[in-house]
């Protein structure tokens, strides 16, 4: 378990560097940085001044180093827009979109699990076709559709939930159901499939042959072992919701790090798009570390 | 119940098990396993030995159906009883062990807990009382530091040891008849001879009732009291070991005979005897001989329904030819 652990964290601190370089490289090319921050009215002379202020004029690997030296000490940079330090901008939008991806996961495991059980368990019958449905319809709406509608349905014509905004709890609902129901299509068809392969395993043979309840076989002796992939997944979707959230984000007017990332980068500001593509991995790493983990509590063989 | 001692412990009359209109698996098996006793269902893959298996455990695949006079076990009718009533008497009053000791067990969980479970939900006893009793099972079948392979995972267990650990859950709750298919097939040849002498050990010391499924004539010669041949889901001849053993009478139970070597009798280099072709599948309403397309003496009239014969105190064949009459091949 500990060798496990610590060839999954040099693999991670490996990932972390591969994703800074090429995040880096490519905000470089994609234009020219000191003419976007100097704006529309600028002139050479204070393109060339932005320049050297800013160090643009170094080398792309003396800037990276630079960067990444300061990035070890906490130290993120300023906004071009905002001039306020990037770590500050970040860390007030992070609380609410892991507030806001954590909602959806959870509302796409309470439905995405009992149906997927329940389908895997019926399969072939009219339950099982029924739930499969859903899924497919699931799968094809898109997600800012979905959340327009819910908007108009349940905010403006119903005025059950408020239609933008997080300032209380009701306004992580719609977004957080939106959000769920791009996950909840894959979570139950591999929930599904995952109980199927298990329940027709010679194992759940011998449980029914020791005179087990159903529910015990089912929930015991194939959930458990149906589980792992879509563990995998879940944390997969997890770091979709967070790091994927932009458009959910915009059309609910949430306030999160997904809005500030689209932000950024139509505008350039370097800092801020690098510092959340370092975030981002490093919460994606974080969850697949985690899932690996879980796996490895679930599987024993895993554990070597 | 006073008729238990003299009334066999399973009684089986006529038992089909259908899987829709296309196929019958299983066509009339009717047999007897009494105290103590082992019957040994012998056949090729294929003849329905191991759907008979789980047809009388209720196990049968989602499309099967199944039906008989009666499957008595100490003298309970099975096929009157409810699926929670049937569960109650699996893994308590019969118990089965299977072919695939690698795939039988789940890999999720210790064999302490695997096997604690089946004593809990019968006995309703604590987790303590049921790891004791799984201990004492474990040394029963000859597993030394049973202590230790209670917390073992399968996947850490050689198969022979998970074919141990099968038997032991299996008797966790002192079973009246164990269903044992193909229990050793699996396995390599020294790790099969141990096992089937630790069945015979239980069976004698536990006066268990064994219904011992196999495609070995050896393993039958060894262990068994009575035998049931099968072919195409109907016994072609049954009797006691020593009597079928004598005098093989069903064309199919000769041949199977003659494809086992004798030490002594088979020169080097003889080839071996085989039955070409494979076992029909057959659909319900077949009248007839199963066996006819393979035999060397069919005939015309093996088409018709064919009789059950005897031949001998205690033992009878289903074919049309007499016991010991001169046979001549028809083609």
């Amino acid at each position: 378990m500990h060798l496990f652990l610590i060839r999954r964290l040099l693999l991670a601190a490996l990932v972390c560097l591969t994703v800074l370089v090429i995040s880096f490289t490519l905000t470089r090319l994609s234009g020219d940085l000191a003419a976007s921050i100097a704006g529309p009215n600028a002139t050479a002379a204070d393109i060339a001044i932005i320049t050297r202020n800013y160090g643009l004029d170094r080398p792309l690997a003396v800037q990276f180093l630079d960067w990444a030296r300061h990035a070890a000490e906490g130290d993120f940079g300023r906004s071009f827009l905002y001039h306020v330090p990037v770590w500050g901008l970040i860390s007030d939008r992070l609380p609410i979109t892991l507030t806001l991806g954590l909602t959806g996961l959870a509302i796409a495991l309470t439905i995405s699990l009992p149906l997927g059980i329940l389908a895997a368990a019926r399969e072939g019958s009219a339950i099982d076709r029924g739930i499969m449905l859903v899924a497919l319809l699931g799968q094809a709406m898109p997600g800012f559709w979905f959340g327009l509608v819910m908007i108009i349905v349940l905010g403006l014509d119903l005025q059950w939930l408020p239609i933008s905004g997080v300032d209380t709890w009701q306004g992580y609902i719609m977004p957080g159901i939106v959000l769920a129901f791009s996950a909840i299509p894959a979570l139950m068809r591999l929930t599904r499939s995952g109980m199927i392969d298990a329940l027709a395993a010679d194992y759940i043979r011998t449980a029914r042959a020791k005179g087990l309840s159903r529910s015990k076989i089912i929930l015991k002796h194939a959930l458990r072992n149906a589980a792992m992939p879509v563990v995998s997944i879940a944390a997969v979707q997890l770091g979709f919701m967070l790091g994927g959230s932009v458009v959910i984000e915009s059309v609910f007017a949430v306030p999160g790090v997904g809005y500030l990332a689209w932000d950024s980068i139509s505008k350039n500001d370097f800092p801020v798009v690098q510092a959340i593509v370092l975030f981002l991995a490093v919460i994606y790493i974080a969850l697949t570390l985690l899932a690996d983990m879980m796996n490895a509590l679930l599987d024993p063989r895993l554990r070597g | 119940m006073t008729s238990s001692m003299t009334e066999p412990v399973l009684s089986i009359a006529n038992l089909r098990v259908a899987f829709g209109a296309r196929t019958e698996a299983v066509r009339g098996l009717s047999l007897t396993v009494g105290r103590g006793k082992t019957h040994c269902m012998v056949g090729e893959s294929g003849c329905g030995k191991s759907i008979s298996a789980l047809s009388l455990m209720n196990l049968l695949p989602r499309g099967a159906t199944r039906s008989a006079d009666h499957i008595r076990f100490q003298g309970q009718d099975l096929l009157g009883l409810s699926d929670r009533e049937m569960a109650r008497l699996r893994g308590d009053k019969i118990a089965m062990i299977f072919q695939e000791p690698m795939t039988s067990l789940n890999p999720a969980y210790t064999t302490g807990s695997q096997m604690a479970e089946v004593f809990e939900r019968h006995r309703r006893t604590t987790r303590r009382q049921a790891m004791d009793r799984a201990d004492e099972l474990l040394a029963r079948v000859g597993i030394t530091a049973p202590g230790m392979r209670l917390g073992q995972y399968p996947h850490q267990l050689s198969g022979g040891l998970r074919q141990r650990v099968m038997i032991a859950m299996a008797l966790m709750c002192d079973p009246e008849l164990l269903i044992a298919d193909e229990p050793t097939t699996a396995l390599d040849v020294t790790v099969q001879a141990q096992l089937l002498r630790l069945l015979q050990t239980l069976q004698q010391e536990l006066g268990l009732a064994l219904l011992l499924i196999t495609h070995d004539l050896g393993i039958v010669a060894r262990m068994a009291h009575r035998v049931s041949v099968m072919y195409a889901g109907q016994v072609v001849e049954s009797g006691t070991v020593s009597e079928v053993f004598a005098a093989p009478t069903h064309p199919y139970t000769r041949g199977l005979m003659a494809c086992i070597p004798v030490p002594g009798t088979t020169r080097t280099g003889e080839p071996l005897g085989s039955i070409p072709g494979v076992v029909p599948r057959i659909p319900p309403g077949f009248v007839g001989c199963g066996f006819r397309d393979r035999c060397d003496f069919a005939t015309p009239d093996c088409a018709q329904t064919v009789p059950l014969r005897g031949a001998g105190s205690d033992h009878s064949y289903l074919c049309r030819l007499p016991p010991d009459g001169t046979r001549v091949a028809a083609a």
